[in-house]
């Protein structure tokens, strides 16, 4: 048995111990938001948050999770407001996204914004070389110069 | 030869019985079985991409596949545009696969353009290919959506649907239809202060015969068309809710991991799955000509269990074949045969005798995967006589025609569900079957859905591959050091034409090729041919002006006399970029410049070498001549894609092979451009105001080149061989930039 919590809403499974978060998220709760890329956290496809941190779920066993707090993208927003109910729909990042018109095929994106929106949140004025060093996902459209102006611009916002 | 796309429209008209491209928007009975078949209520279709409901919203069918170039909002800007519709009231939806939304007809026009429609044939033989299988497609591919789809058939589509609503409006009013104008998805009769809404209008409408040929706006009376326009798609990709084939989701889903022949083309010969049978989930293993799969409850569950399978496949000569065999053999080839003609001009071979003097080079590139973000994933539910299917697609009617032909039933009864498409980049193009086919045979086993899914190494290692192509060059020089001759000699096959589309003025050119087939599976890649026959072509002709002592940038000007599109765009992004100016120390500037897909563009890559010899690319600044810029934002989208894409496979890219399989598994063996390798990218979109060029395709194929022409100048060492990464810098001898 695995329990832990996605985007608030606690969730027991009868699965291996050894399950990464991701199928657990996909195939047994039916979230689809979370995708697979690599199965070997090359990627980052796969990102999600682990009590406010990034990690790749496609790695991460349920063991490794039992009784934390999971945040995917369907539910970053609403974790991001927190208790403020007049917060808008979407995160800041998620807007920037939008803004900037980040997304092409969009497959990657998912873990792209949950990578950023945590790395952010640690280091909210990040240089170029920490920016670099941080994110590592990977993005076969090469969205990447897009990212960076997002990230810049949600750094100075 | 390039015919008159227009012309050949009309051409086209006169030899098929009905105008070619955009004949849906004009053939009256499409719209009309649109209407019996697909409306509800009282909304109508107008054309076959427009409908037009009473409270006056439209709705735009878009025939094809959102992989993110923004073509369901590209095409319907230009569809609304033409139709004088508002577009805050516009929804954007991708047209069902059925064979009222095929998009045969262009991949007639592509043929017109190109000669053959290899780009998605693969190596079928076109000649044997049925007229009707050909038309039963609903291609994303050759970078065609906007320049023939969207500028032929949606707005012809929304310029009749309009000229067809002011005549209903006109009937409705008796007055002439010369008095009433259209705006913001209404008719005006300003004499008398009267309007419609287009939702008013649209029943008599359909029932109006379209116009033959419906007059389109002038560029100056554009009002959606040219504008940076948000895309429809992206809000569904920031909150997960975007839907991708691997989306497919039911409670009662099974999932299978497949084990295919690791050497390609042999068979599964026998399988012990006694241990694969007994781990938990495990339902059922499933064994198939050239393959094994596992089916269980949870996907992790299938793919650890087929890890348990011991699968033999049968022994074939193909096991001793590595990298190094298909190099030897390619040289051989290339030693042994003068092969067929690509291009003749002149007489090359008597050029090169009376030569004042001869440079030679030879260049290879390797292998490529697609390596899509979306792994290949196909699901299945057959239920008696019908079947429904999700897979992420550039060819959704043909992947509904292919699961139907394999599970043995009748096509309407197969619903395909439209998702986003998670990267094609040509690999989800119709007859790279290798896994719609076996998730239908998979699916076949059982009554409820089945999602058959690639690992990422599954993925990387049962592509259909960019090919690996050599190419030997000679170039004769006269006393005066003008090029005389252009020589090329490379292997096969040619799926686009690439190395005979050199637009240098040499007065006597020999292109030809020799056979390059393998046992290694090959499709379309992002540009095709031009991928590699870029990087050969404008490599060596880097090589010719150092050879002359020319500047490359200058000797390409002087070979261009006859091409304004390509000199302006060199002239565009050499400026831009400060070519010929003080550079930071250490920098120095590559250039090189490609047609293709229609689209001129030229790039320059600014790079420096590392501590560890190795380069780094700055900067690329980049013009583009696509005609014009129906959404500017989508082009430079496209544009930074496209060197990005080019620029992970000149850096990193190649698939070897090792005992007849692929050697690579996952992306730390395929690396890619990520943040901290990815250039500033500069766009300048030259609006020449010619034809429409594509745009998905053509910024992949000059960069390989630019980097490496830049490369040169840093260390003396020319990149004749990629990916860049194998090439070993350290004893690095500057050449003075001429």
């Amino acid at each position: 048995m695995a329990t832990f919590k996605v985007n608030g809403v606690e969730h027991t499974l009868d699965v291996e111990a050894d399950m990464p978060l991701l199928w657990a998220i996909r195939d047994e709760l039916g979230m689809t938001g979370t995708k697979f890329g690599c199965g070997i956290a090359s990627c980052g496809a796969c990102t999600v948050h682990v009590n406010g941190n990034a990690i790749r779920s496609c790695v991460t066993p349920v063991s490794a999770v039992e009784g934390q707090e999971i945040i995917t993208i369907e539910g970053l927003a609403v974790a991001v407001a927190g208790t403020n109910t007049s917060a808008p729909d979407l995160s800041a990042v998620q807007q920037a996204w939008i803004d900037h018109q980040i997304p092409q095929c969009g497959y990657c994106q998912s873990g792209m914004i949950m990578a950023v929106s945590s790395f952010l949140a640690s280091n909210p004025s990040p240089t170029d070389a920490e920016i670099d060093a941080g994110i590592t996902n990977v993005c076969r459209c090469g969205s990447y110069p897009r990212v960076r102006k997002a990230i810049r611009a949600l750094a100075t916002a | 030869m390039k015919m008159n796309r227009r012309r050949f429209i009309l051409a086209g008209a006169v030899a098929g019985g009905g105008v070619l491209i955009g004949y849906s928007a004009t053939r009256p009975t499409r719209h009309r079985r649109a209407n019996a078949e697909l409306v509800q209520g009282t909304e109508r279709f107008v054309t076959s991409f427009i409908k037009i409901d009473p409270s006056n919203e439209v709705t735009i069918y878009v025939p094809h596949s959102e992989m993110g170039q923004g073509i369901h909002t590209a095409l319907s800007m230009m569809a609304a545009d033409e139709l004088d519709a508002d577009w805050e009231d516009i929804n954007i939806e991708q047209a069902p696969a059925i064979d009222l939304f095929a998009n045969g007809d262009l991949v007639k026009g592509f043929a017109g353009e190109f000669g053959v429609p290899n780009f998605l044939m693969g190596l079928v033989n076109v000649s044997a290919f049925a007229v009707a299988e050909l038309m039963n497609l609903q291609t994303t591919g050759g970078s065609t959506s906007v320049r023939y789809t969207g500028d032929t058939a949606m707005r012809t589509a929304g310029a009749a649907a309009r000229e067809m609503l002011i005549t209903a409006a006109a009937n409705r009013w008796n007055v002439p239809t010369t008095e009433l104008t259209t705006e913001l998805s209404h008719v005006h009769h300003n004499a008398s202060g009267r309007s419609f809404s287009y939702g008013e209008l649209a029943a008599d409408a359909a029932l109006l015969e379209p116009p033959e040929d419906p007059v389109l706006k002038d560029r100056s009376q554009f009002n959606i068309m040219g504008k940076a326009i948000s895309r429809n798609d992206i809000p569904a990709k920031v909150d997960g809710s975007a839907m991708y084939g691997l989306d497919a989701h039911s409670e009662d889903m099974l999932y299978a991991a497949i084990k295919l022949a690791p050497v390609f083309g042999t068979r599964l010969v026998s399988v012990d799955a006694s241990e694969a049978l007994a781990q938990r989930g495990v339902e059922r293993v499933v064994e198939l000509e050239d393959s094994v799969a596992v089916v269980a409850d949870n996907y992790w569950r299938a793919k650890k269990a087929l890890e348990l399978v011991n699968a033999t496949f049968e022994e074939s000569d193909n096991e001793n074949i590595s990298s190094a065999d298909i190099a030897a053999r390619f040289d051989r080839a290339l030693a042994e045969s003068n092969g067929s003609t690509d291009k003749e001009v002149g007489d090359a071979e008597a050029a090169l005798e009376n030569a004042a003097d001869v440079i030679e080079a030879n260049y290879r590139v390797p292998y490529l995967a697609h390596a899509a973000m979306e792994p290949m994933n196909c699901t299945v539910h057959i239920q008696g006589d019908r079947a429904d299917m999700w897979t992420s697609t550039q060819d959704a009617l043909s992947m509904r025609g292919r699961v139907a032909s394999i599970a043995g039933l009748a096509e309407e009864n197969v619903t395909f569900h439209q998702t986003y498409c998670g990267g094609g980049y040509g690999r989800r193009l119709p007859f790279n079957w290798n896994m719609i086919d076996h998730a239908t045979l998979i699916a076949k086993e059982f009554d409820v859905p089945v999602k058959t899914v690639f690992s990422r190494e599954d993925d990387m290692q049962q592509d259909y591959y960019r090919p690996a192509v050599h190419n030997n060059f000679k170039a004769a020089f006269d006393a005066n050091n003008n090029v005389t001759a252009w020589h090329s000699r490379f292997t096969g096959p040619i799926q686009v034409p690439g190395a005979s589309h050199i637009p240098y003025g040499i007065e006597h050119q020999s292109i030809r090729v020799v056979d390059g087939d393998t046992h290694v599976p090959i499709a379309a890649w992002r540009s095709v041919d031009h991928s590699q026959q870029t990087f050969f072509t404008e490599s060596f002709m880097d090589e010719v002006a150092h050879r002359a002592g020319v500047n490359p940038y200058q000797m390409r000007m002087d070979l261009l006399q006859e091409h304004p599109r390509h000199r302006k765009v060199l002239e565009v992004a050499a400026e831009a970029a400060g070519y010929g100016q003080n550079l930071p120390a250490g920098h120095a500037l590559g250039i090189a410049v490609q047609e293709s897909f229609g689209s001129f563009v030229a790039e320059v890559a600014e790079v420096s070498m590392d501590a560890d010899n190795q380069p780094i690319v700055h900067k690329v600044t980049c013009a583009i001549d696509c005609g014009w810029a129906v959404n500017p934002d989508t082009v430079e989208a496209q544009i930074e894609s496209g060197i990005i894409f080019g620029l992970s496979a000149a850096l990193y890219g190649e698939i070897t092979l090792e005992n007849g399989r692929v050697a690579q598994g996952n992306f730390p063996d395929y690396e890619m451009v990520r943040m901290a390798t990815s250039p500033e990218i500069e766009v300048h979109i030259v609006e020449s105001g010619e034809a429409l060029g594509g745009l998905g395709e053509p910024a992949t194929p000059p960069i390989a080149a630019a980097v490496t022409n830049a490369i040169y100048i840093l260390t003396g060492q020319r990149v004749r061989e990629l990916p860049i990464k194998n090439h070993d810098f350290s004893r690095s001898n500057p050449v003075a930039q001429v």
